[in-house]
């Protein structure tokens, strides 16, 4: 406190407030690129409503908001004050950061298989500097995305994983993000490189908390290589406070004969942009990209899927399920390129949209640019109210108006879960789910 | 002279600004089958939805009292926690809601209403096992989604098992004969015919003779354009598949 007037700030929309501070102990490439990304930040500029993949998200209350810097781990925050963020049954290792910082009394790596690498991104500045600099913002955007510029520019720490050719980790990776802003808004830009080598297979967890209701920015970018034949699953959970930014970008490079899913669930969040990017580099490759936005009150969602068919014979599946309750707002915007030589992709897209009220809106639209000529690429999407003959039915045979509403809306969603493997993150989600039901108890003594 | 199960005075409902009943008199006893034959139009499937409470239709004028209490004013779930069943024509297909849920949640609803402790997994299970063999419902449709890609067969095999895990006292089968072929047709009769008995009232509601056959009713009545124009015993039913609705048409109505 004592040093309060010496505190970094950044106001996004005042541009000579954004430097390059590359991480402590950054090398010297990665102090260039962080040079080169806030570069091109200054010449891109914050994008507007009048930018195509903006249209509909406005950033305004993100640029005009004067965010803290967090320099330091807050003292306060001990075991105790994390354990309302546990998901219960789920077991592996567990990366803790506040307010962008590596907590290491917090985290706990377990026993990992020999090989496998897993610390905070700055601990392999020394011995792994030349792997991460075959990888750190090779993938990711920062020519034309200004916050992947800006995170790239700025950020202070992230995790590195990397598990080796041909291992299997039994358990998730679990990153929990906690913000604890204490009433001043604060940004943190979370960086992670996950490279899965050939025939590995794991998952990871990035989970997004806030201590309290405060406003604050997640600026998160996640890189992620899934080797030939590897199996990678990411999850993304998005649980911040109901005033918090949230921008992720996730954006995954996949070799021959990979498998990833990502699977999203937002929960949380006052204004929250949840780009997902896979690029299909390899032949044969499968990509899932399963999604579940519940935004309500006055939260607005917007999920920006970029899959990318650069080589043949790749298939990719966009499912995206929204619930939009109260004047919530929410787009589902899915992108799919399938470059010239890649014959024989077959990309599917839906996006299922349930509007609890008639104040609720989404905005849903495909957009393929398809230059192969042998595909099949079909989308397709869904906007509905709850059906009125089966809340009848079910009234008829004794339920509650309510708890007719909830079984039917806890349906909708539970397709979206059904996708998930981690049976701990998946009940964890259908609690929360419940939760936001009408009289969810009732609903949630008939499952 | 003990409460009728239901009681119906000079039901007026319209929907849309149409009249569809216009002046309906029906009272079912406890231990009574009625059964309601009428031309399409003619009003069958609106006193259905009347009785089960759908809030679409406008009610102009008449009471309707279930066991001496005014079911008009009652939510469709209190209907059924009081024992009022319909048996849908059209069963409603809930994706992603399974059959056994949708049962558990329906019987510990009615249970709980009526001040009964509620059914765990396993003793659900049970009663649904003993229900199902009265209409010979394929174990395998406990863990489908509701009536979702359930034959025409099956949809209507499942009402009556819900009919029977609910354990009604008023049972209304809205057009359950249709789509049904000879064998499932007798299966579901048998089905209603073992939940007969001396406290409970039934309104089976059909188009055709044939169900007739096989549920062999107390009571007839021939609804033509919202108003009951003629009743009788079970031998109505037969004149009426020899002459057609033609016949009473033409008849002034008897009270």
């Amino acid at each position: 406190m004592t040093n309060l007037t010496e505190a970094r700030t950044m106001q996004l929309s005042d541009l000579s407030s954004v430097e390059p501070t590359p991480a402590d102990r950054a090398p010297t490439w990665l102090r260039e690129l962080a040079q080169r990304a806030i570069a091109r930040f200054s010449e891109m500029g914050l994008p507007t409503t009048r930018d195509e993949q903006w249209r509909l998200t406005s950033i305004k209350s993100i640029a005009s908001t004067l965010f803290r810097v967090p320099e330091e781990l807050p003292a306060n925050i001990d075991a105790t004050v994390l354990e309302r963020f546990d998901m219960p049954g789920l077991e592996g290792p567990k990366l803790v950061f506040i307010n962008g910082l590596f907590a290491p009394n917090l985290s706990d790596l377990g026993a990992l298989p020999d090989g496998v690498r897993l610390m905070p991104l700055t601990e392999a500045f020394n011995e792994l500097s030349d792997e991460l600099e075959l990888h750190l913002g090779r993938y990711a955007d920062i020519e034309k995305d200004a916050f992947t510029a800006l995170n790239t520019g700025s950020f202070r720490e992230g995790v590195f994983v990397h598990v080796p050719n041909g291992v299997k980790l039994e358990k998730p990776i679990r990153i929990l993000n906690v913000s604890d802003a204490r009433g001043e808004p604060i940004i943190t830009n979370p960086r992670n490189l996950i490279v899965g080598g050939d025939e590995s297979e794991f998952a990871v967890i990035e989970d997004y908390v806030s201590t309290g209701q405060d406003v604050h920015f997640t600026n998160a970018v996640t890189e992620v290589v899934v080797g030939a034949r590897a199996n990678v699953s990411h999850y993304l959970i998005e649980r911040e406070s109901e005033k918090a930014f949230n921008i992720s970008t996730l954006q995954i490079q996949q070799e021959e004969e990979s498998n990833f899913s990502s699977h999203t669930v937002l929960l949380g969040g006052a204004l929250v942009r949840n780009n997902v990017r896979p690029v299909l580099n390899g032949e044969r490759c499968d990509s899932l990209l399963n999604g579940l936005y519940l935004p309500a009150k006055k939260q607005h969602m917007d999920n920006h899927m970029l899959v990318h068919h650069a080589r043949p014979n790749c298939d990719s599946r966009q499912f995206y399920i929204g619930v939009l309750d109260d004047d919530a707002t929410a787009v589902f915007s899915g992108r799919i390129i399938v470059d010239q030589i890649a014959q024989k992709t077959d990309a599917k897209q839906h996006s299922g949209n349930l509007l609890l009220t008639d104040r609720a809106r989404i905005n849903t639209h495909p957009q393929l640019e398809i230059y192969a000529d042998d595909v099949k690429c079909t989308h397709g999407a869904t906007i509905g109210q709850l059906d009125a003959d089966a809340i009848f039915y079910l009234r008829a045979r004794g339920l509650s108006q309510e708890a007719a509403r909830g079984m039917l809306i806890h349906a909708f969603a539970m397709e979206s879960l059904e996708r998930m493997q981690i049976d701990a993150v998946k009940d964890f989600i259908e609690q929360e789910l419940l939760k936001r039901l009408p009289e969810g108890k009732s609903t949630k003594k008939s499952l | 002279m003990t409460t009728p199960i239901l009681e119906i005075k000079n039901l007026h409902v319209s929907i849309e600004g149409e009249e569809i009943l216009r002046g309906l008199d029906l009272t079912i006893n406890a231990g009574e089958v009625h059964s309601i034959m009428g031309p399409n139009g003619s009003g069958k499937s609106t006193l259905a939805n009347i009785i089960a409470g759908r809030d679409e239709y406008e009610i102009t004028n008449g009471t309707v009292q279930y066991k001496g209490e005014d079911l008009l004013e009652m939510e469709p779930d209190e209907r059924a926690a009081a024992g009022v069943f319909l048996a849908f024509q059209y069963p409603v297909e809930i994706p992603g809601v399974r059959t056994t849920q949708f049962l558990r949640a329906s019987v510990n609803a009615i249970r709980e209403a009526r001040g009964e402790p509620e059914l765990d997994a396993m003793e659900a299970l049970t009663l649904f096992r003993e229900k199902m063999k009265l209409v010979e419902m394929p174990e395998d449709l406990l863990k489908r989604n509701v009536n979702e890609g359930f034959s025409g067969g099956e949809k209507k095999r499942h009402e009556i098992f819900q009919m029977a895990v609910l354990d009604p006292a008023l049972c209304v089968l809205d057009e359950t004969d249709s789509g049904l072929d000879i064998d499932a047709l007798k299966v579901v009769a048998h089905g209603v015919n073992t939940m007969r008995s001396a406290e409970r009232g039934f309104l089976v509601i059909t188009h055709y003779q044939r169900l007739l056959d096989y549920i062999v009713p107390d009571y007839v009545h021939v609804l033509v354009d919202g108003r009951i124009v003629k009743s009788g015993g079970k031998e109505l039913a037969l004149e009426l598949e020899e002459k057609g609705y033609g016949w009473v048409e033409k008849e002034p109505a008897t009270v």
